[in-house]
């Protein structure tokens, strides 16, 4: 099981901070995901842990050695491209292959291990084509069998479903899991997708601007999403984001929706007044009587059914728009004026000039005396 | 495909073959003068229909000019040798100079590598007169004038910068990914050089060693300035065909096809690399 550290991290391109101050532990056996939009330097941090870029300051220890000023092959790692990088004048069996070549082992070793790695990945009737006449599925499989063949400690995967249609992603999001176990390596895997994020990873480490900004389980970053930006990248249909400013009330903060009050519970007086960002999560709302308490009127512009959910659009009062999700099949509005209950124990509330979010006074207090 | 109608064919055809003959024309003349006498080439008006000799080409190799004269001795399949000779040299040395170089230079941009690569390639836009004369004298300083390995030298004006800017192409076009999936694969760079990049590389690899031969095998100044009788090409050589008595064209045309001969030989035979190579950008990938 091969630990992977990385200590303050620096990578400048010209005047461009790629990476910024970047440090990272992967316990050994660990799936880490890198998640984040393009441009947030996850390819190159990838490329980094390879070897086959240099940090400009910084550290990059593997099993707890220093392997900064290693070359790539001395490293001893596995790594799939999002393009497959595959080499055009070699069969499939031999870009396999490619990876067992370098260590001097027998041709029936080199055979045994090429067969066995395609067998697995299903590609072992192609071996003998080149990668000119591998469908773009059997690219991904070859190039993921060459990451695989020389069973590396440490596997690194490039968005490896990035540039495959989507009925094989499905495929192999549910067939990469089991694979990468039987591997028994420690994976660090890039993805701009949150649902192999969520899928895969044993942690997400979401990144932004050349730094990691959350780290955690997919369910932390879901449910307690660092920012507001966070809460966007996670989650389908995507978290609804409105600007509020919440006020002081008998029973704690509140803010108005449709004109009507959502109370914060746990919030106190340190919000009220402050331009804030209320993100609730479609899933959280549901449609209500009218008469019930605290049931916010909306006006239901449109309906998206989206195979085992129902998404409706609202608008409230204000005219802002509200996406409700609902699993299919189950019973709501269509057209016109109704009404929905939130939970305001589910709301999240981000500062809106930092995109930080406000933790809850009493939460906030609890993470403060475990951080004294 | 698309569908044509005949008359769009038919004219494609009129066109193609007006292109063909355009520029085919001179060779055919060249070819069909080749067997001729001076005296039939120049009866007017030309004909077509001529009784063929091989009086010329024999002259050609066994170096004995018949003229209205009397007997002159050429040196043209010694030239003829000599440019072989020389532009393989040329092409082989700038090929194992030139190609790590391009390589150096697509992949590893370090401090003053853009300046240094266009340096060498300026080497191109200077008139090979302007520099004649100061060579001239170096040559006589190193006792290098009038050697193969001066020549061969020199001829890296040509090739060197050629091969070096073709070739560097070729090597930028390869994606950086595909070396490190091989780097990673735990190869030494040297071994993803050999493996990966110069396979990539080999259809432009060709196609510049092959341009770099024909430039090589035009070259006629340099030679004509640096190199006695004994070590000229054929593009020198050929000024022997103007004699006291007259112009030789029956010979001038055989010594034409003969030098023509191992260059578009060559090319022939490129040809296919050559065309693999300008369309690789389509297949890749």
């Amino acid at each position: 099981m091969t630990t992977l550290q990385l200590k303050n991290i620096v990578k400048r391109y010209k005047s461009q901070t790629v990476l910024d101050d970047l440090s990272l532990d992967v316990a050994g056996g660990e799936r880490l995901v890198l998640f984040g939009p393009s441009g947030s330097g996850k390819t190159v941090l990838l490329r980094l842990i390879a070897g086959v870029i240099e940090p400009d300051a910084g550290r990059v220890l593997i099993g707890g050695e220093d392997m900064t000023d290693v070359d790539a092959e001395h490293r001893g790692i596995g790594m799939a491209f999002q393009n497959f990088a595959l080499f055009p004048h070699m069969s499939a069996f031999d870009n396999i292959a490619s990876a067992l070549t370098s260590r001097k082992s027998s041709k029936d070793t080199i055979a045994a291990g090429v067969h066995k790695v395609s067998k697995l990945l299903k590609i072992d009737h192609v071996l003998s084509h080149h990668p000119k006449a591998l469908s773009n599925g059997q690219k991904q499989r070859t190039a993921l069998a060459r990451a695989l063949v020389g069973s590396p400690p440490l596997l690194l995967l490039d968005d490896p479903l990035r540039n495959v249609d989507a009925k094989l992603r499905f495929e192999m999001r549910l067939e990469l899991p089991r694979l990468l176990a039987a591997q028994g390596a420690t994976v660090i895997y890039v993805t701009q997708d949150y649902k192999e994020a969520m899928a895969l990873g044993d942690r997400i480490a979401v990144m932004a601007h050349g730094r990691i900004r959350q780290i955690g389980t997919p369910a932390e970053i879901y449910n307690a999403p660092a920012d507001i930006e966070i809460a966007r990248l996670f989650g389908d249909p995507t978290i609804n984001l409105l600007e509020v400013v919440p006020q002081r009330g008998p029973d704690g903060a509140f803010v108005e929706l449709s004109d009507m009050r959502l109370r914060l519970p746990g919030f106190g007086d340190e919000i009220v007044g402050k331009q804030c960002v209320l993100g609730l999560r479609p899933e959280t709302i549901a449609f209500a009587e009218a008469a019930s308490q605290g049931a916010i009127p909306v006006t239901v512009e449109a309906e998206t059914p989206l195979n085992e959910k129902t998404v409706t659009l609202g608008l409230t009062a204000r005219g802002r728009e509200i996406l409700v999700s609902r699993p299919a099949g189950t019973p709501g509005p269509v057209a016109g004026p109704a009404h929905i209950a939130v939970d305001g124990r589910t709301a999240f509330l981000f500062d809106k000039a930092t995109g930080r979010r406000i933790l809850p006074s009493e939460l906030a207090s609890k993470r403060n005396g475990e951080a004294a | 495909m698309e569908t044509t109608s005949p008359v769009e064919r038919l004219l494609r055809g009129v066109a193609l073959t007006l292109v063909v003959v355009f520029f085919m024309f001179p060779i055919v003349w060249i070819f069909l003068m080749s067997f001729q006498t001076n005296e039939t080439i120049l009866r007017i008006p030309p004909s077509v229909v001529f009784s063929p000799t091989l009086e010329n080409y024999a002259a050609l190799i066994t170096g004995k000019l018949q003229t209205a004269s009397g007997t002159l001795d050429i040196a043209f399949m010694r030239n003829l040798g000599n440019s072989v000779l020389l532009s393989v040299a040329s092409v082989a040395v700038a090929l194992l100079l030139g190609v790590p170089a391009a390589y150096a230079f697509a992949r590893h941009k370090f401090k003053g590598s853009e300046d240094i690569a266009f340096t060498l390639l300026s080497f191109r836009f200077a008139p090979p007169l302007l520099v004649l004369l100061p060579l001239t004298q170096y040559f006589q300083w190193l006792g290098l004038s009038n050697t193969y390995f001066g020549l061969i030298w020199i001829y890296q004006l040509i090739c060197l910068p050629l091969i070096l800017w073709i070739v560097r192409g070729y090597f930028e076009d390869i994606s950086a990914d595909v070396e490190y999936a091989y780097r990673i694969a735990g190869h030494s760079w040297f071994s993803t050089f050999r493996k990966i990049a110069l396979p990539l590389a080999g259809p432009g690899i060709a196609a510049a060693g092959l341009l770099a031969f024909i430039f090589a095998w035009n070259n006629f100044v340099f030679a004509l300035v640096l190199a006695s009788a004994d070590k000229q090409p054929v593009t020198v050589g050929a000024l022997a065909f103007v004699t006291a008595s007259g112009i030789q064209y029956g010979q001038i045309a055989a010594a034409i096809v003969l030098s023509i001969t191992p260059t578009l030989a060559l090319a022939l035979y490129a040809q296919r690399y050559l065309v693999e190579g300008l369309s690789l950008g389509a297949v890749k990938g």
